[in-house]
């Protein structure tokens, strides 16, 4: 384990409840910056669950608790004076299913910025061409700026998610498998995208699919039944887990 | 014929095709029916078209049917004449021994146009017959104001419609609608400036912010209030909303359009938030935690996300809304004071188009002209509700759903 490297994300013995049932059991782990982390793990294991609890979505669900640590940057997200407002725009999210906002390509981009400042004309057209290039969509909507974003293909509506995410430029980006209703090609340009924007955020990503986790993570976490059973650079998680069930997911014989 | 085919259609019990054919009979029955009243409807009205009617004659300027509330009976003078249209209306004045209300008052502002604030209609609501001078006075006003009009040709059925003064009994008739149709823009406007934000906010409110608990509660409860009676909402108006802002306001008429738009709101804010928040309910939950994660709180959520992707929804409620307040007949005969002013201040009384059916239906003369201009009235009500659906279902699904929904 390379700990010389900077910990963005840090918990502690963080356990997770929806209402009786108790989802996460004690995780703790360290998320390096500027890294690609994955989690993998069978359905309901909880990791989008912990995925979710890093920018506090789960609160958004009824009777939800949690205890132990979840520290992003030294700061405990779950202390009483942290505006979870403030942590969402500093901790940006993709979801499985793309969701464009009704709105044009253009107000999609530019929505998260105009929350809380008006920018000038001038500096929203360079924010938005610069995310669109970013997400690797600006040559194929260039020409359609102001129509509804609802119009794009699946593949460009995820990328023009992920622009949308890095328009209010957050640290961290969440990603709860961008890509599991994509086609191989659309996959593909979105692990590119990964790939590339590590080098300016801390990626925390959540894939059923195991050769994704393989091509663009740097750290994998597998995930069993609300624990994170092991946690280690991705090569040797892939070559040589220390655990067996790791193995035994990783090889397909279960899950 | 092939048993073998798994998609092959299975006989049917008699008993299915009976509740077939009795659906189906029973449903194109229901659209005879409606299409049988709009038939009937301009039936009606269309005596007016038909038959040669008494000539209407008629004062260009009369101020007396704004100075009161519900003319039973307008009789200048007394005496009837021979070969009027009012012969069947002296008849019941004779019976209902009319009290004389006022003569004195009525000479003020003989002359001027329309709308003078006498105060006739403050001191009474609804005066049943409204008689200047009982017996004939040589060179009384009335007489002198009749008297332009015999100079003149003898006005046309449309020029008498389209005028300024709806006083449709009596020895000159009067069915001018623009009172009515001021009056009705009027009180609707104003029930829609009220009842659409906060019927809106309503629902906003209890779609996504109000705990669940409280939203359980809150919807059955808003939409009983639809199912309210309009005519206690009217009596609510009548009694304790017009005292209430007479106090506060000070305003010269008790009742007026105000009060009228007031009362017509209630009715409309239930439509306006069932609707619009089954809108806003049906928006994808996704949507709302895309716009959170970016940071946005959840005011700005409901506001610039969720309201935008309901707001073909919303617009639809909307649009029922005003079709409701426009069609109202109850609320708007008991609240808005009742009189055909053509004045477009809320602090005005004002009368409106199904009002004025509502209250001088039971009362016309079989086959009259005033009969057919009140069917007239109910067809424009249709046309309008009709006009207003139609825009819903045009304008919602064409433009609005493409704007939002994806091109």
């Amino acid at each position: 384990m390379a700990k010389e490297l900077p910990v963005k994300i840090h918990t502690r013995d963080f356990s997770f409840f929806y209402s009786e049932k108790q989802a996460l059991h004690g995780i703790g782990i360290d998320i390096y910056e500027n890294r690609v982390t994955a989690f993998i793990g069978p359905s309901g294991c909880g990791k989008s669950t912990f995925l979710r609890s890093i920018n506090r979505m789960n609160d958004l669900i009824d009777g939800t608790r949690v205890t132990g640590d979840m520290i992003v940057d030294g700061v405990n997200v779950y202390d009483k004076d942290v505006d979870v407002v403030t942590l969402r725009t500093r901790i940006g999210m993709v979801f499985q299913k793309s969701i464009p906002f009704p709105k044009s390509i253009y107000e999609n981009i530019t929505y998260g910025l105009t929350l809380n400042e008006r920018p000038s004309k001038a500096d929203l057209d360079n924010i938005v061409e610069g995310c669109l290039r970013r997400a690797a969509l600006w040559d194929e909507v260039k020409d359609r700026l102001h129509h509804s974003a609802v119009g794009l293909s699946g593949g460009q509506q995820q990328r023009l998610c992920i622009a949308r995410a890095v328009a209010v430029n957050p640290e961290i980006l969440l990603m709860d498998e961008p890509c599991s209703a994509l086609d191989p090609i659309s996959t593909g340009k979105i692990e590119e995208l990964i790939t590339e924007l590590k080098d300016q955020y801390t990626i925390v990503l959540v894939t059923h699919n195991m050769q994704q986790a393989a091509r663009v993570s740097d750290y994998t976490g597998f995930f069993l039944m609300g624990r994170l059973i092991e946690f280690d650079r991705t090569r040797t998680i892939f070559t040589s887990p220390s655990i067996k069930e790791t193995e035994d997911y990783i090889t397909g014989r279960f899950g | 014929m092939a048993v073998n085919n798994p998609f092959a259609r299975k006989r049917r019990h008699l008993g299915e095709h009976a509740a077939e054919w009795t659906i189906r009979i029973v449903a194109s029955f229901s659209i005879l029916v409606i299409f049988l009243i709009f038939i009937f409807v301009f039936r009606e009205a269309s005596s007016l078209l038909t038959s040669k009617s008494e000539p209407a004659e008629q004062p260009t300027t009369n101020v007396v049917a704004t100075t009161d509330d519900r003319p039973e009976i307008y009789n200048p003078d007394s005496g009837p004449e021979p070969g009027s249209v009012t012969t069947t209306t002296t008849v019941v004045k004779d019976s209902d021994k009319p009290e004389v209300y006022n003569p004195d008052v009525t000479m003020v502002g003989m002359d001027e146009p329309v709308v003078t604030t006498t105060s006739i209609v403050t001191l009474d609501d609804r005066p049943e017959v409204y008689n200047p001078d009982s017996g004939p006075e040589p060179g009384s006003v009335i007489a002198a104001a009749a008297a332009p009009y015999e100079a003149h040709e003898q006005p046309t059925l449309w020029d008498n419609i389209t005028s300024n003064v709806w006083q449709p009994v009596g020895e000159n008739p009067k069915f001018g609608v623009w009172p009515l149709l001021i009056g009705t823009l009027k009180t609707t406007l104003i029930a829609i400036l009220i009842g659409a934000p906060l019927g809106i906010l309503a629902a906003l409110y209890s779609a996504f912010f109000a705990p669940r608990k409280l939203r359980e509660v809150l919807k059955p409860a808003i939409e009983l209030l639809a199912g309210f009676p309009s005519v206690v909402i009217g009596f609510f108006c009548l009694t304790t909303v017009a005292s209430l802002l007479q106090d506060i306001t000070g305003s010269q008429f008790r009742l007026n359009a105000l009060i009228g738009g007031i009362g017509l709101s209630l009715a409309v804010i239930p439509i306006v938030f069932t609707i619009a928040e089954d809108a806003l309910s049906a928006v994808p939950k996704t949507l709302r935690e895309a716009s959170l994660a970016l940071g946005s709180t959840e005011w700005q959520t409901a506001y610039r996300v969720m309201l935008p992707a309901a707001a073909p929804g919303v617009f639809a409620a909307v649009l029922l809304g005003v079709g409701r307040a426009f069609g109202e007949t109850m609320i708007a005969i008991m609240a808005t004071g009742n009189a055909p002013l053509s004045s477009w201040s809320p602090a005005t009384p004002a009368r409106t188009l199904a009002a004025t059916i509502g209250s001088e239906m039971g009362e016309v003369v079989w086959g009259s002209e005033h009969y057919g201009v009140l069917f007239l009235l109910g067809i424009f009500l249709f046309v309008v509700s009709f006009g207003l659906n139609a825009l819903t279902e045009l304008y919602v699904k064409q433009r609005l759903i493409k704007k939002f929904q994806g091109a």
